[in-house]
Formats: C-alpha cells, structure tokens, sequence
C-alpha cells in the first residue's frame, strides 16, 4: 500500500474541522502515530484525560470537542454568589492544551456516537473517527420531573446556576436586585448529584453577601434529602454563629413543581415563595452518554470499569467525571473527575500501546467549600481498587475534615485551584 | 466516512505504529499513575503553581520522612496532607518519593 502524505492526511482528517497543518503541527513532537482519541468535553474531565494522554505518550493524536471557548470552573463559582471573585477569574483558556500540549480542539458538539464504526458526529456536519472514544459531557438536568421549568422562559426566570458561566453572572444579579428584606430559597435535589457540599456553600456564600449589604434578608435551604449530604456540622455551626438568623435548612423538602412566574417552589409540605428562587435539578449523565446508550444504571448513569473507566456496555468508549455510576463514596466533583481521567489516560495508552493495565489505581478527593471571602474548610478521602469487588472503595482511616475554617486553608484552596486548572489545562 | 476507510485507518495506524516504535524507558508506571493523583494539588510531577509546596525535584529522604511524618499524624500544623498519606503503605509513599525526586523542578 503507497499513500502519499495528502491520502494519510484525508484518511485520518475525518472533519474540515482538523486541518492537514494541524495534524502535523507541533513541530518539536516527531509524528508517530499510534491511533486517534477523541474527547468529548473540556470540563475537568476531559481536558485532563487530553492533557495526559499528549503527556505522557505523544505518539497519540488526540481530538477534544467542545463547544465553549473557554473552560470555566464551576468550584468556587459560588464565590461570584458571594462577590469576592469574578467569573474571570474562573476562566481559563484551551489555549495551552493546544499550544503546549498539541491536542487539537474542535469547537463544536457531538451529536451521534456510532460504536461500531468507531465515528462521532459532530453538529456542523463533520464526522471524526477514532480509535478510543472518551465521553466527559458532565451532567444534564431532568427538567421533565419540574413541569413548571420544563420550558426556556421558565427557566431563564429560575437559575440553576449549577454549570458555571453565564448562569452564575445571573444568579448574581438577581441577588444584587433583590430588595433587603427579601428571601432567597434554593431547592436541592436528592442525592446523587454534582458537587455535593456546592449547595451548602452556595447558601453560606449567599449569606456572607446578604449580611453586608441586605441584613434584614432571609436564606432557605430546601432540601429534597433527610440531611445536609456533607460537611455538616462545619456548615451549620457557619450558619449559627457567623450568620445567624440568616439561613433557615428544611430537610425532606420535596419539590412536587415551580411556578417560575411567582417564584414559587411547591413542595410536599406546602408552597415556598421567593424573592430569588434558586432551583438545582435533579440530574443524569450528559447527553451524549444517553444518546450513545451507555446510561446503563436507573437509566442515568454509565457503568465503568474502574480500572479503565471503559463503559461496561460500549467496547472502546470510556467515560468520565459526573457522568458515571460512581463507587461509593466517590463524589462527583472536578477534583475527582481530574483523577479519573488520568487513570483513563493510562490505561488508554497502555491498551494502544501493548502494556498491562494498572491493576492497583489510587485516587483521591478534596473539596474545599469557602465558608466567606478567606476562610475555607475542606472533606477529603483516599480511594483504591478492590480486587476481589471490583470496584473503588475508601482506604479507612484516611481522609477527614478541617476541623474549623481557617483562612491558612482559604490559602491552600487557591494554590489547589491554581494547580488543577493548570494539570487540567496546560 | 465508510466502513472500510475506518478499517484501513486502522490498519494503517498499526502499521506505522510498528515502523516507528518507541524506545521503552525503564519506567515504574505504577508509580507515575499515583504521582498523578498528588498533581492535582502539587502540580503536574510535583511542579505547584500556587500556594501548596512543590515536590518536584525534591530529594527522596526528605519527601519520604515527610510523608511518612504526614501518615503519622505530625506534625500538628498540617491541614490535609496527613489524610492523604494515611490512605498509602509504606512501599506505595517510597516509590511516590522516588517518582517525585526524580522530576525536574
Ligand atoms: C488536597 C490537596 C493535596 C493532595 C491531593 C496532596 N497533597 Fe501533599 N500537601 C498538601 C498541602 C496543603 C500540604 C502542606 C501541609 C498541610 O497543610 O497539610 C502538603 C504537603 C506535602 C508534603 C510536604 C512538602 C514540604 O515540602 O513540606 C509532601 C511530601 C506531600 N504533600 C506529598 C504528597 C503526595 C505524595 C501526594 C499524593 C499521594 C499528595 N501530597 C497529595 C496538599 C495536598
């Protein structure tokens, strides 16, 4: 078989999208190819899985596809809530996965997963193939369970704010409108769901901005689980004494429907009026999971096999970060979805390149929820593999609490932020 | 793009693949998968951007007693690290010691 250079080019550029400079850009990188991933998602996910399959085995080409110029951190974004940091400051650019790293992005969505061609569609029309498939689309809101938001007016009324972006410069808004004096309610959904400390931050970092500027403001917490899902006793002790008669926490909240345009939640115990009515929906893996039927669990999250993050339902398609069934005790959280993707990585490049599969993957977990504009606390856990369960569990004895916020650890959360954004992303 | 262009990809990746493998470092990838964990907030192979202590380069005796300190419990300052290493065997924070003094700082 004779192939001049424009054939390789044509056969392995699947989409416009990717220009024959592009595949061979990256001079310093001689070009050996071993096969194409193509990653779906530049959350914490999926740009981590891009950035270590280039780090460590350049030979592999690797393809993100991603809609959104920019990554933005949904950690600490509650922190645009409470008005001590900027959505700016939360952005961080594809740029040097592409400049540094060589993966070459393409601005745009997946519309279709095709497992046995090994082909995704992409919604501009182009097509790329590839040779391992890895699906980070994070999570999406099953609005269909909320008649009264199951419309895009309703839902421009009443945020979520639980994807960080445009809808957290919103939700700050609203607040900043709200009169002192007025309520804002959050409605939580019951586990699982993304980042589960975040909704406990958030109404404490509501509470910081509403005891500066709106004192005679009220915060209720309407909680679809029995109990506040972590860090409880460092969020209410936050409640109780450095904002108290601020926020109010309703467990068994359930919420039966919304009606946007009185901003009122109806739950089983009766209806909630708001000035702000803040609603975090229940949730299933991304849509492209559901789409390429890897759902596999209560028909919302994708099986995985730990020791791959391969789906137990598609060969060759992996799947990361908020999508997935996760073990237990493994939260979804972007510091977990970043090591996820470095284990997937690994054992990607280990079945492309002929070597065994780490048989004794070690992750961990810290989350750092800030308490007011310095002071943080944090939850950790360490998890390994269980060979005879197969599966993650937590390593006992490790992991834990801060036992009170400090501000040395309001520090430490901003050196974690800078590392993971850049291990993510550059 | 048809199925057979997909089947040729494949083999021709293969192919090339073979043409021009890559020299095999000696390399302790188990090792290096749990160093990984640790970047999240020491950096990627241990080079920090902010506030946490970096541990790239670092010399191997030292990171060792401060992870097997950390494990310990001491000393009493510390904020999180000693929750992470109470989740390693020993063996695991030598070769996580070794894997980390060996990357350029
Ligand atoms: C959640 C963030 C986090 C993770 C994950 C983490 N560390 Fe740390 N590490 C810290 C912080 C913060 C300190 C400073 C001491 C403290 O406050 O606990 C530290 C301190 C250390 C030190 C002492 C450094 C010095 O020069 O004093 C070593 C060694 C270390 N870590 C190694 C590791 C290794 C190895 C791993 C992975 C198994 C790891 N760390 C995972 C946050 C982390």
């Amino acid at each position: 078989m004779t192939l001049n250079r424009r054939d390789f080019v044509k056969l392995l550029g699947a989409g416009a999208a990717v220009s024959a400079a592009s595949l061979y850009g990256c001079a310093a990188t001689p070009t050996r190819t071993i096969g194409r991933v193509v990653v779906v998602g530049g959350g914490y996910a999926g740009a981590t899985a891009a950035k270590y399959i280039r780090l460590w085995e350049p030979g592999i080409e690797v393809i993100l596809v991603e809609p959104n110029a920019n990554f933005v951190s949904c950690p600490f974004s509650n922190r645009v809530l409470g008005g001590s940091m900027k959505i700016e400051e939360l952005t961080v650019s594809y740029d040097k996965l592409q400049s540094v790293r060589g993966v070459k992005l393409v601005r745009d969505e997946v519309t279709a997963v095709d497992a046995d061609k090994r082909v995704v569609r992409l919604a501009k029309g182009d097509a790329l193939s590839y040779d391992r498939l890895i699906l980070a689309p994070g999570i999406d809101f099953m609005y269909e369970t909320i008649p009264g938001l199951n419309n895009a007016a309703a839902q421009e009324r009443v945020l979520h704010s639980w994807k960080a972006g445009p809808q957290t410069v919103a939700l700050r808004k609203q607040l900043e409108a709200m009169r002192d004096g007025g309520v804002y309610a959050i409605h939580i959904p019951k586990a699982p769901y993304r980042c589960p400390p975040g909704p406990y931050e958030r109404a404490t970092q509501v509470a910081f901005y509403l005891k500066n500027a709106k004192p005679k403001s009220k915060i209720l917490i309407l909680d679809a689980n029995e109990d506040i899902q972590s860090k409880k006793g460092l969020f209410t002790k936050a409640w109780n004494e450095k904002y108290p008669g601020i926020v109010e926490y309703r467990p068994n909240s359930e919420l039966l429907d919304v009606d946007a345009r009185a901003n009122t939640a109806k739950l089983l115990g009766g209806d909630v009026k708001a000035d702000v009515l803040n609603v975090v929906p229940p949730q299933r893996a991304g849509k492209v999971a559901q789409g390429a039927k890897l759902t596999n669990i209560n028909a919302r999250f994708c099986g995985v096999d730990f020791l791959t993050y391969e789906s137990t339902v598609a060969k060759g398609i992996h799947v990361l970060g908020d999508s997935i069934q996760a073990a237990p005790g493994m939260p979804k959280s972007g510091h977990m979805a970043n090591q996820q993707a470095k284990i997937c990585a690994d054992a990607v490049i280990a079945v492309m390149t002929g070597r065994p599969v780490n048989d004794e993957p070690m992750i961990s977990n810290t989350c750092y929820s800030w308490i007011s504009d310095r002071e943080v606390v944090h939850v950790a856990s360490v998890h390994k593999y269980d060979k005879e369960k197969k599966t993650m569990v937590t390593v006992p004895g490790a992991g834990g609490l801060s036992p009170a916020p400090s501000v040395k650890e309001g520090a430490f959360a901003m050196g974690w932020a800078e590392s993971i954004w850049s291990d993510a992303l550059a | 793009m048809s199925k057979s262009r997909v089947v040729l990809l494949a083999a021709l990746s293969a192919a090339v693949a073979t043409a021009i493998a890559s020299p095999v470092l000696a390399q302790d990838y188990k090792a290096r998968a749990w160093a990984a964990s640790c970047a999240a907030c020491h950096g990627t192979n241990g080079r920090s951007e902010g506030e946490i202590p970096a541990l790239a380069g670092k010399k191997k005796e030292d990171l060792l007693k401060k992870l097997k300190d950390a494990k310990a419990g001491e000393p009493k300052s510390l904020t999180v690290m000693h929750q992470h290493a109470k989740g390693y065997t020993d063996e695991q924070l030598e070769r996580l010691a070794d894997y980390f003094s060996k990357q350029p700082k």
